[in-house]
């Protein structure tokens, strides 16, 4: 299987840079802005959001709080107040319609480690992946649970990369980094995307939120596909595109079912077809087949509407 | 391995599958076994470091902290700090150290209003009521006060003076004619602060906050003290108090707390120390 060198290069020859980057300059001003709010506070005294990704209270109304760090204080034998578990519960809510590990794509600081990671990788020509299976996620979220009970503390927390990092860029990082470029190393050296695709039980824990969540990514133009495999290049997840992109001889549809899908449209971009949008998971039908509709007729729909 | 078994397809998957599955429990029931035994060493908080407030005992605090730092935030003296995990207090839960910083004591105790979880006790509502630790004053060779003089920083800058900290007067043995006042620290009233250890003017504190489980005895609870089972009785349980006599020569007496030996009949008894026979002992 060819892997692409520059995947996407067909769609940014159609659709132009940004027509074939939109969705990762959206989830980088998402994840940057985030980091923004976090840090206007401690930086320039701007106190939109305290707190940190483990709980959050926005402009003194809003909180927010990490259902998964909450369930294990739950575990560990500790009942939060009342705000803590509003917090998780719009928490919930909300990643809940917008797919589960989005978490991971839009929120993560993570996430631009170990996509920095992932391109340098490529960049590099470095090949060499340990197999790691992707279920370990699941074994190692169901080992922290286990933990917080076990020990009666919230033992992930003392490890945990991600709530380290996030914590770290707003509280002071001290021996973080470390940690950060552990996981950096894992994945550009040692296993392709083998931190947020394989081992991350963050990831797995908002993945079970994602089982029936709305908001999916849809091969809707699948019949489209010329086979160019951008898409699997570029995705983080990628088993699961096949299911639905070539799913149409099996009778499946063409939604992206799968909860570690992270919604993170990078595939949307990539895709000089238009295959992929964003859509509604109970939507499973293809678009209306249509003589392919090349890029240019696209941008020049879009330059009308512009 | 002979042609009738070599395996299909579904069996090599399952063989996988089941590899795979075991390889995993087995790997992460290890990192699991070692960050366990890592929790466990982390909940032993070092003694330099003091928890916020309201903070839950160790054990459960470590289990309710979800890390947020909200605490650190809504303190207005900028104290609190999210442990590092270079430090040796558990990654991420507040802390302070009284020597750098002590607590202020806030009368609104913002820290506590400011936890979302709880790990902060929102019951504590009257800040002297809080116990983070226990000040001891735990190098008596060093502190001035013991050494005969003057200093009283401690006591001087603790927030309950006269309630947590007293100077109790104490003979001076190496001047025979002076007074060492002696800073001495009530659990019951102690907030663990840290003001004292703070401004101990000594290079190192010679009074440090101490986290209670470490500074404080415990009497057997089968322990009565006498003169408490005697006031709250109103009269002695043991046996009915006879006033105090001493075993003195014939002839003589003795003024507690005034003159002492006073010999009733001048020239009449002999003298202390050769008593006459007979007399003394009884």
């Amino acid at each position: 299987m060819a892997r692409p060198e520059r995947p996407g290069a067909e769609a940014t020859a159609a659709r132009g840079w940004f027509g074939s980057h939109k969705w990762l300059v959206a989830r980088r001003v998402s994840q940057l802005s985030i980091l923004a709010a976090f840090l206007l506070g401690p930086l320039a005294g701007v106190w939109i959001v305290k707190g940190n990704l483990n709980f959050s209270y926005t402009l003194g109304v809003l909180p927010l709080a990490d259902p998964y760090v909450l369930a294990q204080s739950v575990i560990a034998g500790h009942a939060p107040e009342r705000k803590a578990l509003i917090g998780a519960a719009i928490v919930l809510a909300v990643y809940f319609l917008v797919g589960g590990r989005a978490y991971c794509s839009w929120a993560c600081p993570v996430n631009m480690v170990t996509d920095l990671a992932h391109w340098l990788r490529r960049r590099l020509g470095i090949t060499k992946s340990v197999r790691i299976a992707r279920s370990l996620r699941y074994w190692v979220l169901g080992a922290t649970l286990v933990l917080a009970g076990a020990t009666g503390t919230i033992a992930w927390e003392l490890v945990n990369p991600v709530s380290m990092f996030h914590r770290g860029l707003i509280f002071g990082v001290g021996a973080a980094w470390t940690i950060v470029l552990a996981v950096f190393l894992l994945d550009l050296l040692f296993s392709d995307r083998g931190w947020c695709g394989r081992v991350c039980p963050v990831g797995a824990f908002y993945s079970l939120l994602a089982l029936k969540s709305p908001l999916r990514v849809t091969a809707a133009r699948r019949a489209h596909c010329n086979d160019c495999l951008d898409c699997y290049a570029v995705c983080p997840e990628k088993q699961v595109i096949k299911p639905a992109l070539k799913g149409a001889s099996r009778g499946a549809g063409a939604v992206i079912l799968s909860p570690n899908c992270t919604n993170c449209g990078r595939c949307i971009d990539v895709c000089s077809k238009e295959v992929f949008r964003f859509g509604l998971r109970y939507d499973g039908r293809e678009d209306a087949p249509s003589p392919a509709l090349p890029g240019a007729v696209a941008r020049a729909a879009r330059a009308d509407r512009a | 391995m002979s042609e009738q078994d070599t395996p299909s397809p579904a069996s090599v998957a399952r063989r996988r599958f089941v590899l795979d599955a075991a390889m995993m429990a087995c790997g992460v029931g290890l990192a699991a076994g070692g960050l366990a035994l890592y929790a466990k060493q982390a909940k032993a908080l070092p003694p330099g470091a003091l928890r916020p407030p309201g903070a839950l005992a160790e054990g459960d605090f470590q289990g309710a902290c979800i890390r947020c730092g909200m605490c650190v935030r809504d303190c207005p003296y900028a104290i609190l700090a999210l442990a590092k995990p270079e430090q040796p207090v558990a990654t991420g839960t507040p802390y302070f150290v009284a020597r750098d910083l002590p607590c202020e004591m806030c009368e609104d105790i913002p820290c506590v209003k400011a936890c979302p979880t709880g790990a902060l006790d929102h019951a504590l509502t009257d800040i002297a009521n809080a116990r983070m630790g226990l000040a001891v004053l735990i190098d008596h060779e060093t502190c001035l006060n013991w050494l005969g003089m003057r200093c009283d920083v401690c006591y001087r800058v603790c927030p309950l003076i006269d309630k947590a900290i007293t100077l109790d007067p104490q003979h001076n043995p190496r001047t025979g004619k002076h007074t060492l006042f002696i800073p001495v620290v009530h659990s019951d009233a102690c907030t663990g602060c840290g003001k004292c250890e703070k401004a101990c003017v000594l290079e190192t504190s010679a009074i440090k906050v101490l986290p209670a489980a470490l500074a404080k005895g415990e009497i057997g609870k089968h322990y009565r003290l006498g003169w408490k089972e005697k006031e709250r009785a109103g009269e002695s349980l043991i046996a009915p108090d006879a006033e105090h006599r001493y075993h003195l020569p014939e002839g003589y007496t003795y003024e507690h707390g005034g003159r002492g030996l006073v010999r009733d009949e001048p020239g009449l008894a002999t003298m202390p120390g050769a008593p006459a026979p007979g007399t003394g002992a009884k």
